[in-house]
């Protein structure tokens, strides 16, 4: 283990921005964190998380997947492809690191999604523990401790100094470069620190949340739950819960006509909007209620009985503190999991 | 602190309901802690009992609702408004949106809804809490051992700091006194933004709006937004879009999307509630009302049912479009 005073932690960015791009939690203009690339005058935030996740890193809510340009009769193919750099997250919150598992899950299993599979491999990942969670917060529910979160390189953040594990190969490799401006320690303070978060996260409102009732196999029980109505009843179907969430992962792919050519990009897609995965024969979910359900279905049910029982929530908190009617998957739990275990 | 009890609002409704003036209630619903509140339709009188709430932090606007669920229930459905919900009301009734039969409308009076995002600036995150107590918020957190005092005037969101109106213009039953409407400083911000030379202008915008996600929470949310389908989302539109290709594309949704309610809007502010990114949408919609005001003279939309808005009624006083132009050229 190996650490740095907190007052020094701008030379350590400054070391790594030599040679990669470094990205970290900045306060915006508007007081909101937003992962921005650091250049010196750039300050850490002390915000617990970003509104937007860092899943953008990997799977970006649009990208450019390639180019045809026409002329005569000819049609150019153009690759445009961006993501072969080596790049930093620092900030990392353990949910968040989490989500690039379920993620992984999907992109990553055949057919392998090159592009994401490209991100990933030249992301270097430096978590942080949290140390100020918020009411929102429920991780524990899904097992992520959040004093200890994984990444190629975990750190912990007390009042003066900044802690460093290397995790993995390309850890040992990022505490390599900033050697120089760290020093061995022990790690009593870290796991002081550590036990200091694990009382709060005890405390925490939503620390007893239990998803025991749900899991792969379980669509027959909860599909046709007369609850579905009274939750989704008054869903504006707006995208804000799948697009501040870090582990919705669909997305739909289009052609923008450029004049002379197209360009074909994907965007994130919600499963709450009307025209989610529509086909030749219409729509599969015609109501909001169906749509709603979807969301739900996946996080719960679906996406672990593809997935060794692994849930698709990792409880960052994000649909808790954004939806527009306070409507939430915590609320669904209660609602629908909690009357089915009676 | 409101000046109408949750117990005031129970007991109406459950007496509307129980006499069968009404079948179902459109009310504020308790979550999970004291803010996290969700519009809710209530069957039963013992739902009510159990889960309505009326707090600081009902904001939510339940006019747009009615779209939906007016003719949806057995009879009428109860709605409570407050003042600044009834113009959304009657402007959703001007343009036929929903059956005025079918609903019961009780105006409620309101003195301001907090805004959580300046409750945990003021008090930090945590919170488990939230009590009024006089004309404070009592706010309990994880990290402190006594609960925080917060006077409501500091944690009031923008749109009630600036409020155009006490006064109830619809309603068939009201409860407690009814307000008038007030002068408000809703439009310095406008006029701050107006007093900016077109470049400054322009970045102001591209900061604010770069930072959009196109959740499309604003348009879900406002009241004016009703048609059956949107053209953002019609694939057979070729506007169609899920996330901006381009910069371009990300201001197009937002203007256009102005320029649509320009006339229709009654500044209720959901869309910059809402906004998960905290962009200060209602600014782009208050320059239109503004521009209206100084064109056309005073007009508010919603006031009344049956308005003619002053871009759908000619007359032969309108200004000619040369003098609107002459005053966007002065700042250019």
């Amino acid at each position: 283990m190996r650490k740095v005073s907190l007052d020094s932690i701008n030379k350590v960015f400054g070391k790594i921005s030599e040679s990669n791009k470094l990205y970290l939690p900045v306060d915006g203009s508007d007081g909101v964190a937003v992962y921005t690339e650091w250049s010196e005058g750039k300050e850490w935030s002390n915000a617990l998380n970003t509104v937007r996740s860092p899943k953008d890193f990997f799977f970006p809510q649009v990208e450019n997947l390639m180019e045809f340009k026409t002329s005569g009769k000819n049609i150019e193919l153009v690759d445009i492809r961006d993501e072969k750099e080596d790049f930093v997250i620092f900030g990392v919150r353990a949910c968040d690191v989490r989500s690039f598992d379920i993620l992984d899950r999907v992109f990553l299993s055949d057919p392998v999604d090159s592009f994401y599979a490209s991100r990933r491999e030249h992301g270097i990942i430096v978590s942080v523990a949290c140390s100020k969670p918020s009411e929102t917060c429920f991780c524990t529910t899904f097992g992520i401790d959040a004093t200890n979160p994984a990444g190629d390189v975990t750190a912990w953040k007390t009042e003066d100094s900044v802690y460093f594990k290397a995790n993995t190969e390309k850890g040992e490799a990022f505490m390599k470069k900033i050697e120089d401006l760290t020093e061995e320690c022990d790690d009593s303070a870290v796991t002081a620190q550590k036990e200091k978060i694990a009382k709060i996260m005890e405390k925490l409102p939503l620390a007893n949340l239990s998803a025991d009732a749900f899991g792969g196999g379980k669509t027959d029980t909860f599909f046709n739950a007369p609850e579905w109505d009274e939750l989704s009843a008054t869903c504006l179907g707006c995208g804000t819960c799948t697009f501040v969430c870090p582990t919705c992962q669909c997305y739909d792919i289009k052609d923008f006509n450029t004049g002379n050519g197209v360009i074909r990009y994907r965007c994130w897609d919600s499963c709450m909007y009307s025209e989610f995965t529509k086909m030749a024969h219409g729509n599969n979910r015609i109501s909001q209620k169906e749509r709603f359900r979807q969301r739900f279905m996946h996080k719960l049910v679906y996406y672990p009985e593809n997935n060794e029982g692994i849930f698709g929530c990792v409880g960052c908190g994000r649909c808790l503190a954004k939806c527009p009617i306070s409507m939430n998957i915590v609320k669904v739990m209660k609602k629908i999991g909690g009357n089915k275990s009676e | 602190m409101q000046k109408i009890t949750q117990n005031q609002l129970v007991e109406k409704a459950v007496s509307l309901l129980t006499d069968g003036t009404v079948s179902a209630v459109l009310g504020w619903k308790k979550g999970e802690f004291d803010y996290d509140i969700t519009p809710a339709v209530f069957k039963t009188a013992d739902e009510i009992k159990e889960n309505f709430v009326w707090n600081d932090f009902c904001g939510a606007n339940f006019s747009k609702y009615l779209v939906a669920q007016a003719g949806k229930h057995e009879g009428k459905i109860l709605v409570f408004l407050k003042p600044c919900d009834t113009y959304s009301f009657n402007q959703l009734l001007t343009e036929h949106r929903f059956d005025r039969e079918k609903v019961y409308a009780v105006g409620i009076p309101c003195e301001g809804m907090a805004d959580i995002a300046k409750v945990k600036e003021l008090v930090g995150d945590g919170i488990v809490s939230i009590e009024a107590d006089g004309d404070s918020l009592k706010v309990s957190t994880l990290y402190e051992d006594a609960p925080a005092l917060v006077n409501a005037k500091d944690v009031m969101a923008e749109r009630c700091v600036n409020c155009k109106s006490k006064k109830h213009v619809a309603y068939d039953e009201l409860m407690g006194e009814d307000g008038i409407v007030l002068e408000s400083n809703r439009f310095d911000e406008v006029a701050r933004l107006e007093a900016m030379t077109p470049d400054e202008r322009f970045a102001f915008w591209q900061n604010e709006l770069s930072r959009c996600i196109r959740c499309n929470a604003c348009r879900d949310a406002c009241p004016a937004c009703t048609c059956e389908k949107c053209v953002f989302d019609n694939p057979a539109s070729s506007v169609e879009n899920k996330a901006p290709a381009n910069s371009f594309e990300e201001k197009m949704f937002h203007i256009i999307r102005a320029f649509h309610v320009a006339g229709r809007c009654t500044d209720c502010g959901e869309c910059s509630r809402v906004c998960p990114q905290n962009i200060p949408l209602h600014l782009l919609n208050r320059k239109f009302i503004k521009d209206i005001n100084e064109f056309y003279g005073e007009y508010q939309a919603g006031a009344e049912v049956g308005l003619r808005a002053p871009l759908v009624d000619y007359t032969t006083e309108d200004l000619e479009p040369g003098e609107v132009f002459d005053r966007g050229d002065k700042d250019a």
